[in-house]
């Protein structure tokens, strides 16, 4: 398996209200296809780290390459760029787009991107939406969904653009039981039928007892890394 | 682009009645400016065009008060010194012109003008029983002066011809006969300050629409005038000049100065007073406008922070998702352009019909200037500026909040949760 991403000595420091390290040293590689979840208490940088892969973060030093590609020192326009193309997000709140259809939501990073004709960008939405189980909502304002459909919606949004990477802030952390074991059984589909990667922050010991591998994070440092043995994929 | 348009679109449809408002700012604005720009500029235009139907564009004259070399000069011009002579005065001096027709006739094969009529003026009391009204009267070749100043149009009873088969006819102001009591036909008696009477006939009455012209004024034949002033048949006081291309008025008369050496001056010379009112007026009217416009431009500042305020988490989902701080900053810059651009067009809309509503008011310019409306001036340039005011403030005003909304950054909003 090929390593997808990549981070080098990171460190991270917060200055307000004062400097305090926030992320010690932190080299971690991820391959691709991997089911990674982040775990640790709260405060511990888990978040951080992710900010700081998904691109988003650049206040960082050491060296962070995804896909073989050195982001580290990139400008922010070019850093968005790579994200619309290469990661998808999902969120503990769903930060769908309120005055758009559940369709337009996950339409616009595909549109942005700029790929697909438009009628392409449409069928292929109607499809990871048919994916999820929300197809028949497709016409309806994302404000109008429950928690847990609008959750689909936006691993829907995440998936529409075939990122190499998908990335989770607590993905369940907001849901009930039934909602959480459909993300979950989502993302699982993702990894082995797609070959995506995903990385998800969680605090959910079930989630991520559940996933390939757990990244276990205290005070800024990566503490331990265990890789769950799952039958079906040996 | 086209996508920052889309979402620019739902985000104005989602809230229409902030739209609307922040809309209607910029449509008050611009039907203000519209309606003061037109009013005013209508205003400048009509006393303008008063004041060129009464003053030709050059007028030659003698004028006796200019400086001149005393006679200690004249006398001993190379002797250096001191040469003083107190309180000289002219003696035997008239403001007459030598040799006016030659230089009427000169004066017509100039490509450059128009027509060039030679006229001479008498100030005259016209005797109404026991009172004596101040007035003057223009002895003038009536066909001249109508190229001139288009006379024939402003013609209310009797006909310029008939001024020319008269010896003792006159053309009088229409105030004039008023204040007189008489009519087209009549006789009227006037006086000379030297104390020469004469009877003349009124064939005709004109109105101009300026008081200080209808209230004195009459035109007779130069002969008349000269008979009144009893003075020769070469006796001219003034060469009134139209050009073909009114803003040469300055250099030319400059030129005909030196050429005759004749006092020459400008139709801009001569109603400085007119014009510095019509550059007040448009300081004021742009001034205001301007004023209403930033204002406007405020509300769609106010308007633009609150609702970037509101889309936080929108933004930071979008720049998550892919979108650069240009991409945002453009979403919020349409929905700018677009409240600028739609909001001017109804202010357009609406200045047209106010500015037609002020044309409609009845008016009275009382004794001085005789019109019975506002005068607007309807002109497309000033639709175009209006425009261009709306689009460019709106810009403005919305450049800061949109450029803010770019630079958002998403972790903060998305770890604020």
């Amino acid at each position: 398996m090929q390593t997808i991403l990549k981070t080098e000595h990171v460190n991270k420091y917060f200055y307000e209200p004062q400097k305090f390290q926030v992320l010690k040293d932190i080299n971690l590689e991820v391959r691709q296809g991997e089911f990674l979840s982040l775990v640790g208490k709260s405060g511990c940088g888990k978040s951080t780290l992710l900010y700081v892969i998904s691109t988003m973060d650049t206040d960082y030093e050491g060296t962070l390459e995804i896909n073989g590609m050195q982001l580290t020192g990139k400008t922010q326009n070019e850093l968005a760029r790579f994200r619309n193309e290469h990661i998808g997000f999902v969120f503990q709140f769903h930060f769908l787009l309120p005055e758009f259809s559940v369709l337009q939501n996950v339409m616009i990073p595909a549109l942005k991107l700029g790929k697909y004709t438009e009628k392409e960008i449409e069928a292929r939405a109607m499809e990871k939406l048919k994916l999820l189980g929300v197809e028949e909502h497709a016409t309806k304002r994302a404000s109008k969904l429950s928690g847990g459909q609008q959750q689909r919606v936006a691993i829907a949004r995440a998936l529409i653009n075939d990122p190499a990477i998908i990335m989770g802030d607590e993905p369940t952390g907001n849901l009930d039981s039934y909602n959480s074991q459909v993300v979950f059984d989502m993302f699982r589909q993702i990894t082995s039928e797609f070959g995506q990667t995903i990385i998800t922050v969680t605090h959910d010991e079930e989630f991520a007892a559940n996933s390939d591998r757990v990244v276990e994070m205290s005070d800024g440092m990566i503490i331990g890394s265990k890789a769950n043995l799952r039958p079906e994929k040996q | 682009m086209n996508l920052a348009f889309q979402i620019a679109k739902t985000h104005l449809y989602a809230k229409p009645r902030q739209t609307i408002v922040a809309m209607l700012g910029v449509t008050f604005g611009i039907a203000m400016f519209i309606t003061m720009v037109s009013l005013m500029t209508g205003l400048n235009n009509f006393t303008e065009e008063l004041t060129m139907t009464s003053t030709p564009d050059i007028r030659i004259y003698n004028d006796v008060t200019e400086p001149r070399p005393s006679i200690l000069e004249e006398a001993f011009p190379k002797e250096s010194g001191l040469k003083v002579v107190h309180h000289p005065k002219p003696k035997n001096e008239t403001p007459k012109l030598r040799n006016a027709f030659q230089m009427a006739e000169l004066l017509r094969k100039d490509p450059m003008v128009l027509g060039a009529a030679p006229l001479l003026t008498s100030q005259v009391f016209y005797n109404y029983g026991p009172v004596q009204l101040n007035g003057n009267i223009a002895g003038v070749d009536i066909m001249e002066e109508d190229k001139l100043f288009d006379l024939r149009s402003k013609i209310i009873t009797g006909r310029l011809e008939d001024l020319l088969t008269s010896s003792d006819g006159i053309l009088m102001g229409s105030g004039l006969a008023r204040k007189l009591n008489m009519r087209t036909g009549d006789r009227v008696v006037i006086t000379t300050p030297e104390g020469f009477t004469m009877t003349l006939k009124i064939i005709g009455t004109f109105q101009f629409g300026l008081g200080t012209i209808d209230n004195t004024k009459a035109y007779a034949n130069i002969a008349t005038v000269q008979k009144i002033l009893q003075k020769d048949q070469s006796y001219i006081t003034d060469i009134n000049i139209k050009l073909r291309d009114i803003n040469q008025a300055k250099p030319k008369a400059v030129e005909l100065q030196r050429l005759f050496g004749y006092k020459a001056e400008d139709w801009e010379t001569a109603n400085a007073t007119f014009l510095t009112g019509s550059i007040i007026r448009n300081i004021l009217t742009y001034s205001v406008s301007i004023t209403l416009l930033v204002v406007a431009g405020f509300g769609i500042y106010n308007i633009l922070n609150m609702t970037i305020h509101n889309k936080m988490k929108d933004i930071a989902i979008l720049k998550a998702t892919g979108f650069g701080a240009a991409d945002v900053r453009n979403i919020f810059m349409i929905q700018s352009l677009v409240i600028g651009f739609f909001g001017s067009i109804f202010g357009l809309i609406l200045g047209l019909f106010f500015s037609y509503l002020v044309s409609l008011a009845p008016f009275n310019g009382g004794d001085f200037i005789s019109i019975d409306h506002l005068p607007v001036n309807f002109n497309l340039k000033f639709y175009v500026i209006g425009l261009i005011f709306g689009l460019s403030t709106t810009a403005i005003a919305g450049f800061l909040p949109s450029r803010g909304a770019g630079k958002i950054d998403p972790i903060e909003i998305i770890r604020g949760q």
